[in-house]
């Protein structure tokens, strides 16, 4: 397998993976959000029967659409792109990464897809009531979609439930209900779609905060804002906690991602959090040079969230690197070694099977199978290679972590404002709301560069690292579709966010 | 229940749950074909509207099925996923493209600043639906023609044509057989049109483009179907695995599955039915026929390329890399788990068929593409 290494192709294969996730993660949060939002509207004007709230749910409806449909456009490639661009991934797990995504098919998408027509055409065809429920399902099919494509994120992440066979040279799946409800999967889920949940109430904020601004809709502008608001607290304090957790399981199960997230080198007892840091640029995992050149320390804070104790100890990236015998860390370079022997075993067996050998087959496949826990270290050039890096996933985290804080603090004064009644006299309050829609999405796409960026080396933890992930395609080849892809992504962003302001010009009565 | 079954049997059935899903994608490309009617069709901008609004209503159906025809050969046959898509990439690269030109197209189309104005995503429409058909029939046609790929030891694919899949584009079985779906997808969309919509003139003219793209697709279908019947098939040993070119493979498998032939008899005659039913008997129904037809079509052609011990993604590189159901599918834990989730697959189509019955309750007309509800139009 190691011939098919080329790590120009590779890193360009990364970083279309990247655009198309980074973009189908612009619209998705919203699409998770939005719906709920929507549905709620719809709710309260079947339960009132005011025909302004019909009036403020068909507003939304509209601009959600016009989101969903990029949104459908992207999903499309980044399903395609796991056989495109990485196919040796697809052939290797395809048996346990293929069924989520089979299930999603079934359970999620002919949900959105059927009911998204009875949404939005359905006024005049469908009772009230039939349509009321036409929504919901968009809601919930939306975001049963998520949760099928992060349970197979969160397998990437916790590869469980399965088994590796030599014959075929691929994982297969041996038990379904580990690989759904693996840690990993549920704190995927609920933080990814409680994210979205915040993301839409800041822009159903920022949208009706700009409209309070130029005195329209005041009526729409504050109920919306008075629902999105509810809304996006309850979500801003399920992300923190979610997000808790999900630092709780990747001390268990990737303590190098944590131990980059943190820039911590040499493990310690207690560990302290650091809010505020500057990296030094020179750092490399090994030498003895300071990894901050700055930084702000709380003692004991990080053993308390990763292990849910104040004195417990938690290991660093060159204790992961180097090991540490004391602390019982084997670490990276024994890993690689032994991934080594495993890779080399694997290969004597397929050989031995080959010639038909018996007797050495035997021997090969034993010798494999005491060391195939670190099948992937093999394919690794070097143990410091197991290092993802460190600056882009510690400085994203910060800012992701502050960015939802304040938008927090956002949403917890416009219900302040709201339910006193004041909101528009508070223009400072309706800029902010304006400007925390993007925050809100820096901090959204910040979150997933921790996750993504912070696991590299590997596609599947532990176990097969992208270099042997990816297709047999020409350097060339993905440099074009690259290109190709960032091209009608932005034509199609671009387009979007115009029609997306024309209608929010419009307003209400224009669609 | 599925665990009981053997690891072959298992396999067949996820082929044939595959096929399924494959044949009602084909039927629910009326989409597609009607997307390539738009420039010929509608006589003015209200007759437009009226199609496109028809369309717009099951597009995201189409478009869903293809993820899970995809997702579905995923999950139950991932070396061919690995192998098609890894391998013949720009053809499948190309067909993506135009369905994300679809996917933004209805929704964006008619939008004020949409950046690239109204006929622009109308030819994106048209993209997909001629482009985007012939690419996926000429992808189809390979599982008899063959591709040019290897596979190692390990099962990881090396394309050994620097087309990368776009060399079938160039394979006249292919082309026939591509040709062919787009033709059949405009007689699909024109049969649907009359059936959706109330508008006597344009339904005069659905009735006219059904029966002329039946004709213009009968001389692409007739090279197709004598191709298969005489082509060399890739033929599985299964008592050893090994592959085979075999004379006349595919003439055998209807030979030896009289059921697959029947089903290609009766799926031919029900898409010309439902194309006479409304060309001389005024019939508005005729989508229905063509459309189990087509299904019926599409599940003998997969049977032909995947059942009775026939390599259904050949290699014409090196036969021993083909594909059959048994070398490219999951595990039997696998197949077994996902068979119990395909037992939702007939409670999706009920509510589907449910939901789709109570909006098409009363056709699209005319006075509906003014007012107040123009606000909600594609």
């Amino acid at each position: 397998m190691l011939e098919q290494i080329d790590l120009s192709q590779v890193n360009w294969a990364r970083a279309q993976f990247a655009l198309t996730a980074m973009f189908h993660w612009i619209f998705v949060p919203l699409t998770l959000g939005l719906s709920f939002l929507v549905a709620f509207f719809e709710s309260l004007y079947v339960k009132t029967g005011k025909v302004e709230w019909k009036r403020i749910t068909r507003f939304w409806m509209g601009l959600f659409a016009i989101n969903f449909a990029i949104g459908v456009a992207t999903g499309i490639i980044m399903e395609f792109e796991f056989g495109t661009n990485w196919s040796n991934y697809s052939w290797m797990v395809g048996d346990i990464f293929g069924a989520p995504l089979a299930i999603e098919g079934i359970f999620a998408f002919f949900i959105e897809a059927t009911f998204f027509a009875v949404m939005f055409f359905g006024w005049e065809r469908v009772s009230k009531k039939t349509h009321l429920f036409a929504t919901w399902m968009v809601a919930v099919g939306s975001n049963l979609s998520a949760l099928w494509i992060l349970v197979a994120n969160g397998w990437m992440q916790l590869p469980i439930g399965m088994v590796f066979n030599p014959d075929n040279a691929r994982f297969e799946m041996q038990n379904f209900w580990a690989v759904l409800f693996s840690p990993v999967a549920i704190s995927k889920f609920t933080h990814a779609s409680a994210s979205g949940f915040l993301l839409a109430s800041l822009f159903v904020v920022a949208v009706s905060s700009w409209f309070l601004l130029h005195n329209r809709h005041q009526q729409l502008a504050k109920r919306s804002i008075l629902v999105a608001a509810i809304f996006g607290l309850l979500a801003a304090g399920f992300v923190a906690i979610s997000g808790d957790e999900a630092a709780f399981t990747n001390a268990r199960v990737q303590p190098m991602k944590l131990a980059a997230m943190e820039a911590l080198y040499d493990g310690q007892r207690p560990s302290g959090l650091i809010p505020f840091g500057l990296l030094n640029p020179a750092k490399q995992p090994g030498d003895a040079q300071d990894p901050f050149l700055f930084k702000v320390e709380i003692p004991g804070v990080l053993s308390l969230l990763a292990t849910r104790m104040w004195d417990s100890y938690v290991p660093g990236i060159d204790d992961l690197v180097y090991g540490n015998p004391q602390r019982q860390v084997m670490g990276a370079t024994e890993k690689v070694a032994r991934g080594r022997l495993a890779v080399a075993a694997l290969g004597r067996y397929k050989e031995a099977r080959k010639a038909g050998d018996g007797t050495a087959a035997a021997a090969a496949l034993a010798e494999f199978q005491s060391h195939q826990e670190y099948l992937g270290y093999g394919y690794l050039k070097s143990a410091e290679a197991a290092v993802p890096p460190v600056a882009l996933t510690f400085y994203s985290f910060r800012l992701m972590v502050f960015l939802g804080l304040a938008c927090m603090v956002v949403l917890a004064l416009f219900l302040y404002f709201t339910w006193q009644g004041r909101i528009a006299e508070k223009p400072w309050l309706l800029r902010l709301g304006v400007a925390s829609l993007f925050l809100g999405y820096l901090a959204s796409e910040l979150g997933w560069i921790v996750a993504e960026v912070g696991r590299q080396p590997w596609a599947i933890q532990n176990l097969l690292p992208v270099t042997v992930a990816n297709s047999n395609l020409s350097t060339a080849s993905v440099q074009t579709t690259f290109f190709l892809f960032l091209a009608i992504f932005s034509i199609l962003l671009v387009a979007e966010i115009r029609i997306m302001l024309k209608q929010i010009k419009i307003g209400p009565e224009g669609l | 229940m599925f665990g009981q079954l053997a690891l072959p049997q298992l396999q067949q059935l996820w082929w044939l749950i595959v096929s399924v899903v494959g044949s009602i994608f084909l039927f629910l490309t009326f989409v597609q074909g009607g997307q390539t009617l738009l420039f010929t069709l509608p006589q003015g901008e209200r007759e437009k509207l009226l199609v496109v609004n028809s369309l717009g209503r099951k597009w995201e159906l189409t478009f869903t099925t293809l993820v899970l025809f995809g997702g579905a050969l995923f999950a139950a046959f991932p070396l061919f996923y690995a192998t098609s898509f890894g391998g013949a990439y720009w053809v499948w690269i190309l067909i993506l493209f135009t369905f994300v030109g679809q996917a933004v197209s209805y929704e964006y189309r008619r939008k004020p600043d949409n950046l690239l104005g109204a006929r622009t995503f109308e030819i994106l429409l048209l993209v997909n639906g001629s482009l985007g058909i012939l690419l996926i029939g000429t992808a189809v046609g390979t599982f008899f023609s063959g591709s040019n790929f290897t596979l190692n030891d390990y099962r990881l694919v090396t394309w050994q044509h620097p087309l990368r899949g776009l060399e079938a584009a160039f394979v006249p079985f292919n082309v026939a057989l591509g040709v062919f779906l787009v033709f059949h997808a405009r007689v699909l969309g024109a049969l649907y049109l009359i059936n959706n919509i109330d508008h006597q003139a344009l339904n005069g003219r659905c009735r006219q483009a059904a029966f002329v793209n039946l004709l213009w697709a009968l001389p692409f279908l007739l090279f197709v179907l004598v191709s298969l019947l005489v082509m060399d098939g890739y033929a599985v040993d299964p008592a050893t695995g090994r592959i085979a070119l075999e004379g006349g493979k595919y003439l055998h498998n209807l030979l030896a599955m009289p059921v697959v032939a029947a089903l290609l008899l009766v799926g031919l005659v029900l898409v010309v039915w439902g194309v006479v039913a409304v060309r001389f008997r005024e019939s508005r129904r005729g989508i229905w026929f063509a459309g189990v037809g087509t299904v019926l079509v599409g599940l003998a052609l997969f049977s032909l390329a995947g059942y009775h011990d026939t390599a259904f993604y050949p290699s014409k590189a090196d036969l021993q890399s083909s594909l059959t159901i048994h070398n490219a599918s999951s595990s039997h834990y696998t197949l077994t788990a996902m068979s119990y989730v395909a037992l939702a697959v007939p409670f999706v189509l009920v509510y589907i068929a449910y939901f789709w019955r109570l909006m098409d309750a009363r056709p699209l007309t005319a006075e509906q593409m003014e007012g107040e509800h123009c606000k909600d139009l594609y």
